[in-house]
């Protein structure tokens, strides 16, 4: 059973998204962050400058890079040097990035940094989709999704914790809805300096750029070598899996407060219908779930925290004795039609004992809302699927026929 | 003085790589923390399980040399480790002036204190020796070659010390592989003085330009001495100290004709009248610094 989550209420204070993932950056402590301002990232590096300008960031050198790309790559450079990195950024910039999340995972250097989930241009979009993150899906960064601004705040100490582990070393992106957490003004708890404290040790790399004790990074590998760097970094991966569902005990244990490690999960336990969805949208869900509830209706949704490392064990063992999954993708692998998640929960059933129908509907991409009704509708489909099999097994979900 | 670049490397006989990277390393001196963009220095000093290297090396991508410096640098001052440790980035010319202008440009604007070394041996040679922005007029490499209707490359060169003076670097300098006392003593003073400094070394390449594995020092000695490569320093935007060559200065044809990539404008109806553009480039060197 989960932990029950022990909001104290007295603690609570209304922010908005951004400012609780930069306070919850301050008092993990980092060294270096270096980011390059975009939307809908900037108010989370705005209100680390402003920390920075009031000096209640100790030990802390902030670069004001030139671009995305150097962003990422100054934080080569000082995690190597042994310090505690952060940086920010969404869409283009991620993209941007693309080289370097590579070099950074293969150098499992721990960097953890916050995307704001938006769409990809073209056509250029503002708005929150996952196209973004799931883009960068192969590139060796633990990919964590939060639901909501509480969720966002305490995950990044969570990712400091899980990525700086001995036994994991691997960059972690944390993933926030782009303006429906960033933006919005809720209600959270700020992480606690001295709960932080106790929660996250300080970063200690046994491997550092030191005149000392001259080490070589990024070395080139031939043949001979290059399949066990991949290889380890794949263990690594699955060694996350653990260690992310203890980490997010242990924050329990800590702050009292928990959303699930790999995976949560809202009224499952004798569903019928379980709906998979990533982010903000889950909160959504959660509400269309509860009027069909009283309706009798046997569904439940499943929420994936953890997109890398994939948690195909904690999926099956959660869908097992269900009569449908319908997955909600924010994103599209263009040329299969299906979003990622979809495929990838598919992929996870397949050579198993699990003979269920999964169905996939994609959302909300470039921003579009994601209204109650249409989810309730495609809750409906589901009861159909479960009756009559699958008809059609991924789709385009509220396309405007009076605009193609 | 102990070398702390090992013997053992891969580098090709009469590499200038390995000879600019010992020359920066003993101005530099042990206490320093190396960066280095991919290219023929990176790939030839450290293939997994071993490194040539005696100083803490970081190398992470192909543009991006100079940021990974600002980091290094960063990280430094934030673990309160900076002291007297210096930062060092050593790249090639199409990463430096090609492909990672704008790593360099930001790290230069911002100031971060740390040194650059250019190492310009004038085209992409760990690919095959393909024309950069470094390549200088006429000169025949492989994505620009000479033939029945060209010269060879044509443009020339891109004016790199010029563009970081106008970044407000406090020291740019230029050196040269034959005069290894200069770029020493350029070296140590560029990585004393406090923020970005800049020294971009001419290096001649044994493979990509064609000439003997003995005769690097010569190359590179002819270069400084017809003008094509002027040794100067430039402190807070002012030229404080040029190489003067006197009566000595040659013209550009011995240079030249010392190398294959040049081969052609010797054998090529209206080679003489290249030459003499090329001549115009040096001249143009000698009365812009006084040489």
């Amino acid at each position: 059973m989960a932990p029950e989550n022990k909001l104290d209420k007295s603690k609570m204070v209304v922010v908005e998204g951004s400012y609780a993932v930069a306070h919850a950056v301050k008092t993990c402590r980092p060294n270096v962050i270096s980011a390059y301002p975009i939307t809908p990232q900037t108010h989370i590096v705005e209100d680390l400058s402003q920390f920075m300008a009031d000096g209640e960031i100790q030990n802390c050198e902030y670069i004001n890079v030139e671009s995305e790309f150097s962003a990422l790559s100054a934080l080569v450079g000082s995690s190597a040097a042994g310090a505690r990195c952060y940086s920010a950024t969404t869409s283009q910039g991620l993209e941007l990035m693309h080289e370097v999340l590579f070099n950074i995972s293969g150098m499992r250097l721990p960097v953890v940094m916050t995307i704001a989930n938006r769409a990809v241009s073209a056509p250029i979009s503002i708005w929150n989709d996952h196209q973004d993150a799931i883009s960068q899906r192969d590139t060796g960064w633990l990919q964590l999704y939060a639901e909501n601004t509480q969720e966002i705040s305490d995950m990044t100490a969570q990712a400091y914790k899980i990525s700086e582990d001995k036994d994991i070393l691997m960059p972690a992106m944390t993933c926030m809805d782009g303006f429906i957490l960033s933006h919005v003004y809720e209600p959270v708890v700020l992480l606690e300096q001295d709960l932080t404290d106790e929660f996250l040790p300080a970063y200690e790399p046994e491997q550092v750029l030191d005149p000392k004790n001259p080490l070589s990074f990024g070395a080139f590998a031939d043949p001979n070598y290059y399949t066990e760097f991949r290889y380890l970094q794949e263990q690594a991966m699955q060694k996350a899996l653990k260690k992310i569902e203890d980490v997010a005990n242990e924050f329990y244990d800590v702050y009292g407060r928990y959303y699930g490690g790999l995976i949560d999960e809202y009224r499952t336990d004798d569903a019928d219908i379980i709906v998979m969805a990533m982010g903000s949208i889950v909160g959504t869900i959660k509400d269309v779930i509860d009027r069909l509830r009283d309706r009798n209706v046997k569904v439940g949704v499943l929420k994936v925290r953890s997109f890398r490392p994939f948690p195909v064990d904690a999926i099956k063992n959660v869908v097992k004795d269900a009569k449908v999954v319908v997955v909600l993708d924010k994103n599209i692998s263009l040329g299969l039609n299906e979003g990622a998640l979809f495929t990838e929960t598919k992929s996870s059933l397949y050579n198993t004992d699990i003979r269920i129908p999964v169905v996939g509907y994609m959302v909300g991409h470039g921003g579009r809302d994601i209204k109650v009704d249409t989810i309730s509708k495609i809750i409906d489909e589901a009861t159909e699927v479960m009756k009559t099999g699958i008809k059609i097994e991924s789709q385009f979900t509220d396309v405007k026929e009076e605009l193609l | 003085m102990k070398s702390l670049l090992a013997p053992g490397h891969r580098g090709c006989a009469g590499c200038c790589d390995a000879m600019a990277a010992k020359f920066t390393l003993m101005g530099a001196g042990e206490d320093c923390i190396v960066i280095n963009p991919t290219g023929c220095l990176e790939v030839m000093t450290t293939p997994f399980p071993e490194t040539a290297w005696d100083v803490p090396w970081v190398h992470s991508l192909f543009e991006n040399a100079a940021a990974v410096g600002a980091g290094v640098e960063a990280a430094l001052k934030a673990l309160g480790k900076k002291e007297n440790t210096k930062v060092v980035v050593m790249g090639g010319d199409g990463a430096t002036l090609d492909i990672g202008m704008r790593s360099i440009s930001g790290a230069f604007e911002r100031g971060h204190d740390f040194t650059y070394v250019c190492i310009d041996n004038e085209a992409y040679m760990n690919t095959g020796v393909q024309r950069s922005g470094a390549t200088p007029y006429n000169a025949s490499t492989t994505t620009s070659p000479s033939g029945k209707v060209s010269f060879g490359n044509p443009r020339p060169k891109k004016n790199m010390p010029a563009i970081m003076v106008a970044h407000g670097s406090p020291y740019v300098a230029t050196t040269s592989l034959a005069y290894p006392r200069d770029m020493i003593k350029k070296v140590k003073k560029a990585t004393e003085i406090e923020g970005p400094a800049y020294i971009h070394c001419h290096a001649p390449c044994t493979t990509g330009w064609g000439f003997d594995t003995s005769k690097t020092v010569e190359v590179a000695r002819a270069a400084v001495q017809t003008g094509l490569w002027p040794l100067y320093e430039v402190e807070n935007g002012e030229i404080t100290k040029v190489r003067k060559l006197g009566k000595s200065i040659k013209p550009v044809g011995d240079y030249l004709k010392m190398q294959r990539r040049f081969k052609h404008l010797f054998t090529m109806e209206g080679g003489e009248e290249e030459i003499a553009k090329i001549q115009a480039i040096a001249d143009k060197n000698i009365e812009d610094f006084g040489l």
